[in-house]
């Protein structure tokens, strides 16, 4: 851990040593999780209501889905670089260190511009927490905290499964982004709304409902079921498989000799 | 002419190349615009009549888009381009007896059009045979078609037009990076690649309709759904028109400046 945040504090200074790209690129997550939001505005500025979710529900919604998102990307997002960390050798250099293989590609990238995304997330936050009608008794906040950490262990998951594809194809496979960003940008609505085929894919094969649907039911109060609360816990546990996934790709990672 | 030709055809063979990459990529369009419909069917069961136009016409916008994605995605640059001006190349490209700015354009071009060929037929082929109303329709007329293609190539040297003042800003800031997820961000929306602009509130559509982002992908998927009709059409393929000449232009007296007093950074 100690040595976890001396690799964040150098990474920090690092990227603000370019003070103006920097603030940019932050500025810049901001608007791009802005423009989403003006897109959801629009639409219930038109439509009022979807599926019977209300404009603030569905705005919790996505905080949720924005706040787990941009954690994982932020310390996570070594993973997303890892087809450059292997196609240059460096996963070479990280094999024989005496540190755990995980952790050192954990900190080789923390993405701290990635903030602007959460500077967002926050926002909305305090924009439809008081306004969503959900009294927050004890239990809410249980399920919203396990919500968000079901939410950023589901991601570092896959973030970890696209990073070990690498080592079976070297590049970086395009179509797992329709897991990843594609995860974040439609879980901004509650999940039932594409249809019972899509919710049961994103309940047993990514278990992205598990975090985002079943427990956001609980918190509105649709349903009293203490299982939905904790459905998040499932989540969190996906990250189990991810892991024995990443230790066969490691088995298997043959280097490319640059 | 024909040196700019060459350059066309270059950079179009080059881009040919990653046919692998372009099965991913037509497999995550494919789906993100199925979510995307799917999204817009939802809000479809509750307000039918207040639907800015039909599910089938919203149906063949949003296939359009996902299918010629790679036209008018506004978040792609060439960083050839990018790295040529901030590492000093561009003296190399200062000697050459061509514009730049014809050759930039160009190339921007050709990369753009090599993908939007491989991956547009398997898109569209597809969302031919897929159920009503989730399929993409024949263009509203055999007239609208023809409208179709014409807007459809000034919306995309719209695109380019603009996308060259992003390129020449970064002789005056150095750093593109911060610039372009700025500006990206503000066309998507704008352009209507976040939601078609008929979605958007009626007063706001009336100011967003005369800037140059409505008149990049906006403009050729409503004449081929056949939302714009008769002078609908007309007046907003003139605009596209005008924002073609004005943003050249614009970028042409730019380019012009900002060479007069480029800074070479070492060799």
């Amino acid at each position: 851990m100690k040595l976890y945040l001396k690799y964040a504090s150098i990474i920090l200074r690092c990227q603000l040593q370019y003070k103006v790209s920097f603030l940019m690129s932050t500025i810049g997550q901001f608007l791009v999780a802005f423009s989403t939001f003006l897109g959801v505005y629009f639409m219930f500025n038109r439509f009022g209501s979807v599926n019977g979710f209300t404009y603030t529900e569905v705005l919790l919604c996505f905080a949720i889905m924005l706040t787990s998102f941009s954690l994982a990307e932020c310390f996570v997002r070594g993973f997303d670089a890892f087809s450059g960390i292997i196609s240059n050798g460096e996963f070479d250099r990280i094999m024989v260190r005496p540190r755990n293989e995980i952790f050192q590609v954990l900190a080789s990238r923390i993405e701290f511009s990635r903030i602007g995304r959460l500077f967002q997330a926050i926002a909305l936050f305090m924009y439809a927490i008081p306004k969503s009608g959900v009294l927050w008794s004890v239990d809410k906040i249980i399920t919203l905290a396990l919500m968000l950490l079901g939410g950023f262990f589901v991601f570092s998951g896959l973030f970890i499964i696209y990073a070990t594809l690498c080592f079976f194809t070297t590049e970086g496979l395009e179509f797992m982004n329709i897991f990843t960003d594609g995860t974040r940008e439609f879980g901004k609505y509650p999940l039932s709304i594409y249809g019972e085929g899509i919710l049961k894919f994103l309940t047993y094969v990514v278990p992205v409902a598990l975090f985002q649907y079943y427990p956001f039911l609980y918190l509105i109060g649709r349903t009293d079921n203490i299982l939905y609360m904790l459905a998040p816990v499932a989540g969190i546990a996906f990250i189990v498989p991810c892991l024995i996934f990443w230790k066969i790709g490691v088995r298997h990672y043959k280097s490319t000799g640059s | 002419m024909k040196k700019y030709l060459s350059f066309f055809r270059i950079r179009l063979i080059n881009g040919l190349q990653y046919r692998a990459a372009a099965w991913a990529g037509v497999v995550t369009q494919f789906t993100w615009g199925g979510l995307t419909l799917l999204m817009f069917w939802a809000f479809y069961q509750n307000g039918q009549n207040i639907f800015p136009m039909t599910f089938s016409e919203l149906s063949s916008y949003i296939w359009l888009q996902q299918a010629l994605l790679a036209l008018y995605m506004a978040w792609y640059f060439d960083n050839d381009i990018f790295d040529t001006i901030t590492s000093g190349n561009i003296s190399y490209e200062l000697c050459r007896p061509v514009d730049i700015y014809t050759m930039w354009f160009t190339k921007n071009m050709a990369v753009r059009l090599s993908r939007a060929l491989l991956r547009s037929m398997p898109i569209l082929i597809v969302a031919v045979f897929l159920p009503k109303p989730f399929n993409i329709s024949p263009p509203a007329s055999v007239l609208s078609g023809l409208l179709f293609l014409i807007s459809m190539i000034l919306g995309f040297l719209v695109l380019i037009a603009f996308s060259m003042l992003i390129y020449i800003s970064t002789f005056y800031t150095m750093s593109p990076l911060g610039i372009r997820i700025l500006v990206t961000s503000v066309v998507e929306l704008l352009a209507g690649g976040i939601i078609p602009i008929p979605f958007f509130p009626q007063s706001l559509q009336t100011i967003i309709n005369v800037l140059p982002f409505a008149s990049m992908q906006n403009t050729p998927f409503l004449i081929y759904n056949g939302y714009f009709e008769g002078n609908d059409i007309l007046l907003s393929m003139l605009l596209q028109i005008g924002w073609v000449i004005t943003l050249m232009l614009l970028g042409r007296v730019l380019m012009r400046k900002a060479l007069r007093k480029v800074v070479i950074h070492g060799g």
